[in-house]
């Protein structure tokens, strides 16, 4: 499933992510492709274990020693076109190590930990500077301090001899968005990166992402199983299940059209205000994710879709059926989206 | 009565207001200091070292004579008890200790020292004595202390006439300055090598874990005895001391290697290396930025508590006649003379020496405690 994108910043084509299980290999991720364009917004959703993060991770080589990429490409351009395949850069090197922070930037769930807790947060977000460009210890300083007014930290001079241990969980997390951004990054990947904060504090650093995204026009890989979310922030939406793409598209098409069972059943399981009120419940997704070491054959989601045609579903790999640059993956989309 | 009754308090509060703690604004090291200083063991230990420390460094302004000054009228003689009081009571002010006469002795023709109560030899602090140059640089003639006419052995002497405790005190320079050296290479290897077992981990994480059990399988003493025994004998002695403090810690950084390995296996997945390597921090760098400065306190506990073991190690060594040899002189060296019967016999006071070894074995042992109570921030 490729959707078209004029010049993206990163294509990730047929990505395959295996586990390595004592000799025989796993599949993890399924040909993941997808790609986002210059300050776009992608938002990457599904359950826990739908390989969303480790998908992330394969993005900046960072797998778990037991996973590796089987194939596949991850493109990442440059403004003036050229582009470099992390893919086959490795773990470890300079290679890799000049595009992590610098070029591609990352931020996770747990603002918590996320710090040393030994060092300044000045000095953890001044070292990116310092190992990317060579700066001097002062300029490094100056431009941690510059980030850390960006992304609405108050006092920024005064926060960068502060420790980690002195921040708040939002405070940390805006912190660690200042690291991630400090060397000016094409894109950023958000993995769940509000998921361990309160709701005020939420919404504060999705409106800062927002902001950002705006005046450093770079693009966002957003992963998130929070469907609200995907609706303030994301311009497109790539919905993942058990290892494979199964719909993507502009965000309001895919809110307004759903159109793979799943993603309408994801949809289903929203609370809303006011559904007590209109005797609505929140309808949950019988079954659970499969087991990655026992597939279901064919059509993943087959055993838990209240629609599924057997033995159509389990016996042949769901037809992927496109209208624009809204793709599904499912025997439905034909009927969706005509012949 | 009123009046201070309001003021009183007042003032008291406020003279203890300006005392209160801030452990929420206080540093790492200024946490473990408070809880160090509360275990009173360990301050005397520190004393001590701190002690053992100023004698290396002012050794000859410490020590009334030059390690090698004979003196051919006190050969063997034995401690020399500084008093304060005359036989008959008198008291004296100033401290003193009584003068000798040698005598030889009419059946067996040895010297025999008898102490001549009719001369006193008074103590004076920081009087002029043989010249020197203070910490190899300023020229001086001043000693910490010395007598007006005659000499003074705290400790007696040697069957040469050298002075025990100039000695001893000289000594000190050697004995820390192996065990410094020493624990600083071990330290430094034992980073390393842990280091890169702990964070890569895999197949040469075993390597070196079996290595490092291979090692610590052969009985020490034997092992250090053959790679002494290998050392040339004609090097000189700086040679044979440099040899013998790279043998000393070639063979002692595995304890501290585990303890960083250990360290660094329980700390390499914790969030913040992926966020460090997420900055595209090369693996060298999260190693000595991020994980090793995580654990740098338990390090320290390790180090003071290895100090002993290679100052005992040298110890040993020299007391065998294999590790350090005269001219150099370590406590190691010193107890080496106490070998024999003999000696033991006729001048018991060559062991005083190994007191030192004890008492710094202890101070050492006391501090290393301290601290690693003080390290550990679980610890009530």
């Amino acid at each position: 499933m490729e959707p078209a994108v004029e010049n993206p910043v990163l294509s990730v084509k047929n990505l395959q992510i295996v586990l390595d299980n004592g000799g025989s290999y796993i599949q993890i991720t399924d040909d993941v492709s997808f790609s986002i364009g210059r300050g776009e917004v992608l938002a990457l959703v599904g359950e826990s274990g739908s390989g969303k993060s480790v998908t992330a991770l394969a993005l900046m080589q960072l797998l778990a020693q037991n996973l590796k990429i089987a194939h596949g490409e991850i493109l990442l351009r440059t403004q003036s076109g050229s582009s470099t395949d992390i893919a086959k850069l490795g773990t470890r090197g300079k290679a890799i190590e000049s595009i992590r922070g610098a070029r591609m930037g990352m931020i996770f769930q747990e603002p918590m930990s996320s710090f040393s807790p030994i060092h300044t947060i000045g000095a953890q977000i001044a070292e990116v500077v310092q190992v990317h460009e060579s700066a001097s210890r002062q300029v490094a300083r100056t431009r941690a301090s510059d980030l850390l007014a960006q992304v609405g930290i108050p006092d920024p001079v005064g926060a960068l001899d502060r420790y980690p241990a002195e921040f708040s969980g939002g405070m940390r997390q805006r912190a660690m968005i200042a690291r991630a951004l400090i060397c000016g990054p094409e894109l950023l990947i958000a993995d769940e990166p509000t998921t361990a904060l309160d709701v005020t504090i939420q919404g504060q650093i999705l409106e800062l992402l927002r902001n950002l995204k705006k005046n450093l026009g770079m693009a966002i890989l957003f992963i998130t199983h929070d469907l609200g979310i995907v609706a303030q922030m994301a311009d497109r939406v790539a919905v993942m299940y058990s290892g494979a793409i199964v719909e993507s598209g502009p965000v309001r098409e895919i809110f307004r059209n759903p159109t793979h069972p799943y993603t309408r059943a994801l949809l289903e399981a929203v609370p809303r205000l006011g559904d007590l009120d209109r005797g609505r419940r929140i309808q949950p997704i019988s079954g659970s994710m499969p087991n990655i070491y026992a597939v279901p054959s064919g059509c993943r989601f087959h055993p838990r879709c209240p629609v599924a045609q057997l033995p159509r579903c389990s016996d042949f790999a769901p037809p992927v059926f496109s209208k624009g640059e809204h793709l599904v993956a499912c025997i439905h989309g034909e009927k969706a989206f005509g012949p | 009565m009123k009046l201070g009754g309001i003021l009183l308090p007042t003032f008291f509060r406020g003279k203890r207001a300006e005392k209160i703690r801030r452990p929420d604004l206080a540093s790492q090291w200024q946490l473990m200091w408070w809880k160090f200083r509360k275990h009173k063991l360990a301050m005397v230990g520190m004393v001590l070292l701190g002690i053992f420390v100023f004698m290396a460094l002012f050794a000859e302004f410490i020590s009334p004579y030059p390690p090698y000054d004979r003196n051919p009228a006190y050969v063997a003689g034995a401690p020399m008890g500084i008093r304060f009081f005359e036989e008959d009571g008198t008291f004296h002010m100033q401290p003193f200790v009584y003068g000798n006469k040698a005598q030889r002795d009419p059946i067996t023709l040895r010297m025999k020292f008898a102490t001549d109560t009719t001369q006193i030899w008074k103590l004076q602090l920081f009087s002029h004595g043989k010249p020197y140059r203070l910490l190899g640089i300023i020229p001086t003639d001043l000693h910490l202390f010395g007598t007006d006419k005659g000499f003074v052995h705290l400790f007696g002497t040697d069957f040469t006439g050298l002075d025990i405790f100039s000695r001893t005190v000289h000594a000190t320079r050697a004995s820390l300055g192996v065990a410094i050296i020493g624990v600083s290479v071990s330290f430094l290897l034992g980073a390393a090598i842990g280091g890169a077992a702990g964070y890569f981990g895999g197949a040469l994480d075993s390597f070196i874990m079996r290595f490092i059990e291979f090692i610590r399988s052969i009985p020490t003493l034997p092992l250090w005895l053959a790679l002494a025994a290998a050392l040339p004998r004609d090097w000189g002695p700086l040679a044979t001391y440099v040899a013998i403090t790279i043998i000393l810690s070639l063979l002692g950084w595995t304890w501290l290697a585990r303890t960083v390995r250990s360290k660094l296996l329980a700390t390499r997945k914790e969030d913040f290396v992926l966020s460090a390597r997420l900055s595209g921090c090369s693996d060298f760098r999260i190693i000595h930025r991020h994980l090793l400065p995580s654990f740098i306190s338990y390090l320290i506990v390790d180090v003071s508590i290895a100090f002993p073991e290679i100052l005992l190690a040298e110890t040993s060594l020299s007391f065998l006649g294999l590790g350090l040899r005269e001219p150099v002189e370590s406590w190691g060296v010193l107890l080496f003379a106490a070998q024999s019967i003999r000696a033991i016999d006729q001048a018991p006071w060559l062991m005083i020496p190994g007191i030192f070894v004890i008492v710094a074995v202890l101070a050492f042992n006391f501090v290393g405690d301290g601290l690693r109570d003080a390290a550990d921030p679980y610890a009530r």
